[in-house]
């Protein structure tokens, strides 16, 4: 049984009297232990979808028309509020991408580390703060005693993060789900980052989504990749599988667009024209337009998702033959 | 050499102050006596980690911050020692494009508004004709439509709005761009896009530039030289090959062992 499992994922936005479409059949499944990477654009309805997962979408114009979430064998969507604050930060966790904005700049970092562990494992105060100072230990910010009663604005943006997932990991959460966790920080200090949380994933056992514009960071990272465009999965594969055996014309296109530090390209083979806001309305497959294999049915048919080995699922018309340059 | 540079940077030093009459003065030296130049029609990229003096060494090269100490001299001129009037005129020459296009077009200015602003100012056109037609070609040149200039910035999304920035820069061809973190705010598939324009247009124009940027793959992508800064101060200057290949400071080092690197071997 997987762990969490999203199938059919329908999502959409309210403007006036309109319904957009914003995350589109949206299917995929995280066993335990494992790490799926989810790539894509800006606007393509990747944090979306991790935000319906922890039930955050309340309050904002986005709903959820179709589908079904389930973690552990618990449908989450049709769960009371009470029911799912028992959930969230208890076995599913969530790290932000902005250290500076989600912590509560007024309370010291203990006090939001031990807010969870008195709710959820109804602790003392000094057995709850003694595990706070084990949890700081753990993502290995130095002298973690003295740590524990500094206020998030004595830190710096690393470290800030350091205690992000310290915070996300004080209930052993079975899945943690990280939105850009890395965004905000130096690269150097993205690296130390990084490395902890697949350290940490290792040794607790923690399933990992982890949420990036960044190919880079999701290669390193993670087991599985789901590639977004407008909304849709367009590719998902094993990490090594993807890369080796690129399938959807927006992936290759990505690939070609990043400039590599390790080799020179003279030009890079940039995807023509622009990211499609969402109130454009598209007929057949939401990439044709900037495709350079398109067909006339690309702009009539949206493209099924199609298998085309073991774990490799693709949504084009052109998915065996391939690319042509 | 000497007659080659274009710019020339010796010991430039930008300090801030922070505190002071009740509270303990502090002083903050975020570009603490850095030595360089450019040659004409050369991209030199200046890379490092956010606060380590990059972008105000691009702020003060154009007067936006006031330099503690030190010679910048352009074409031979002095241009901290000269007279602001002066100046005015040289800033044809020294343009800047920044990072956020959505903060640096005005909103309530429609494009061909924005983009004659410069026209006016160096009196590079007679009328208004004149100008609009500049503004035709120039659109074009960045892979925009001439009748885009009717429109406001809002109309746009962001890697348009970049090619708006970049074109009301380009419109006075300039001898020397100050490029900050030009396309650090674009998504990948964009931010290609407008890479190979800036460097088109560089190489088009013969024009210098100064890529400040935090992003060694792009750094890599355009770049004729590399200076790697650390705490106010240049740590490693070198070709692209050098930095890139053959990292001397342990600090480039540090920096290229960080960059996740993708397993393009297997991909290509």
């Amino acid at each position: 049984m997987p762990l969490l499992e999203v199938k059919n994922l329908n999502l959409s936005v309210l403007t006036g009297n309109d319904l957009l479409p914003v995350v589109r059949d949206v299917s995929f499944r995280v066993d335990e232990n494992q790490t799926l990477g989810i790539v894509g654009e800006s606007g393509c309805g990747k944090s979306l979808t991790s935000l319906a997962i922890m039930g955050l979408l309340g309050g904002t114009p986005i709903s959820m028309t179709s589908g079904s979430i389930v973690f552990s064998g618990q449908e989450l969507t049709s769960l009371t509020n009470k029911e799912r604050r028992s959930i969230m930060g208890n076995q599913i966790a969530m790290i932000f991408q902005e250290p500076m904005t989600s912590l509560n700049p007024v309370y010291r970092v203990g006090d939001q580390i031990i807010e969870s562990l008195r709710k959820h494992r109804q602790m003392t105060k000094t057995k709850a703060k003694k595990r706070a100072i084990e949890l700081l230990d753990l993502v290995k910010i130095p002298e973690p005693e003295n740590r524990v009663e500094s206020y998030p604005h004595q830190l710096s943006g690393g470290q800030r993060q350091r205690v992000m997932i310290a915070m996300a990991l004080a209930c052993d959460p079975k899945l943690l789900i990280a939105d850009e966790p890395t965004t905000a920080l130096d690269v150097t200090v993205q690296d130390e980052v990084l490395a902890l949380i697949r350290d940490l994933q290792q040794r607790l056992g923690t399933a990992l989504i982890l949420i990036s514009h960044d190919l880079g960071v999701i290669a390193n990272t993670c087991d599985y990749v789901a590639v977004m465009y407008r909304g849709k999965i367009v590719e998902a594969a094993p990490t090594a599988d993807l890369f080796s055996n690129v399938n959807h014309p927006y992936t290759h296109g990505l690939l070609n667009s990043i400039p590599v530090i390790d080799r020179d390209i003279e030009w890079l083979k940039a995807i023509p024209g622009r990211v499609p806001t969402i109130n454009e309305k598209l007929a057949g497959c939401a990439f044709n337009p900037r495709c350079n294999i398109a067909e006339n049915i690309c702009t009539t048919c949206d493209p099924e998702q199609i298998t085309l080995h073991d774990d490799h699922y693709v949504r084009c018309h052109f998915a065996k033959r391939g690319t042509n340059d | 050499m000497i007659s080659n540079s274009l710019l020339e940077v010796r010991n430039l030093h930008t300090h801030f102050t922070l505190g002071g009459w009740l509270d303990t003065k502090q002083v903050i030296r975020a570009v603490n006596g850095i030595t360089f130049h450019i040659n004409r029609g050369e991209v030199l990229s200046l890379v490092g980690e956010s606060g380590c003096g990059k972008s105000t060494v691009g702020r003060t090269l154009t007067r936006l911050e006031n330099a503690t100490s030190g010679q910048v001299i352009f074409d031979g001129k002095d241009v901290l020692q000269m007279p602001a009037s002066e100046f005015r005129i040289l800033r044809r020459d020294i343009q800047m494009i920044f990072q956020d296009p959505y903060a640096s077009l005005n909103p309530r200015l429609k494009i061909v508004t924005t983009l004659s602003e410069p026209l006016f100012c160096h009196k590079l056109v007679r009328s208004r004709s004149d100008a609009r037609e500049k503004i035709a070609d120039i659109l074009e040149r960045v892979g925009m439509d001439r009748n885009d200039m009717h429109r406001y910035p809002h109309e746009f999304s962001g890697g348009q709005r970049q090619r708006i920035a970049i074109a009301r820069v380009m419109i006075l061809a300039p001898r020397l761009v100050i490029a900050d973190e030009a396309v650090s705010a674009l998504d990948v598939s964009i931010q290609a896009q407008v890479l190979n324009l800036i460097k088109k247009l560089q190489q088009e124009n013969g024009m210098a530039l100064l890529f400040i940027s935090h992003d060694l793959g792009v750094v890599r992508h355009i770049s004729d030289r590399v200076a790697v800064m650390y705490q106010g101060n240049i740590v490693e200057t070198g070709t692209k090959h050098q930095i890139f290949d053959e990292p001397n400071h342990s600090y480039t080092k540090l920096l290229l062992g960080s960059i996740p690197r993708i397993p393009m071997g297997i991909y290509s």
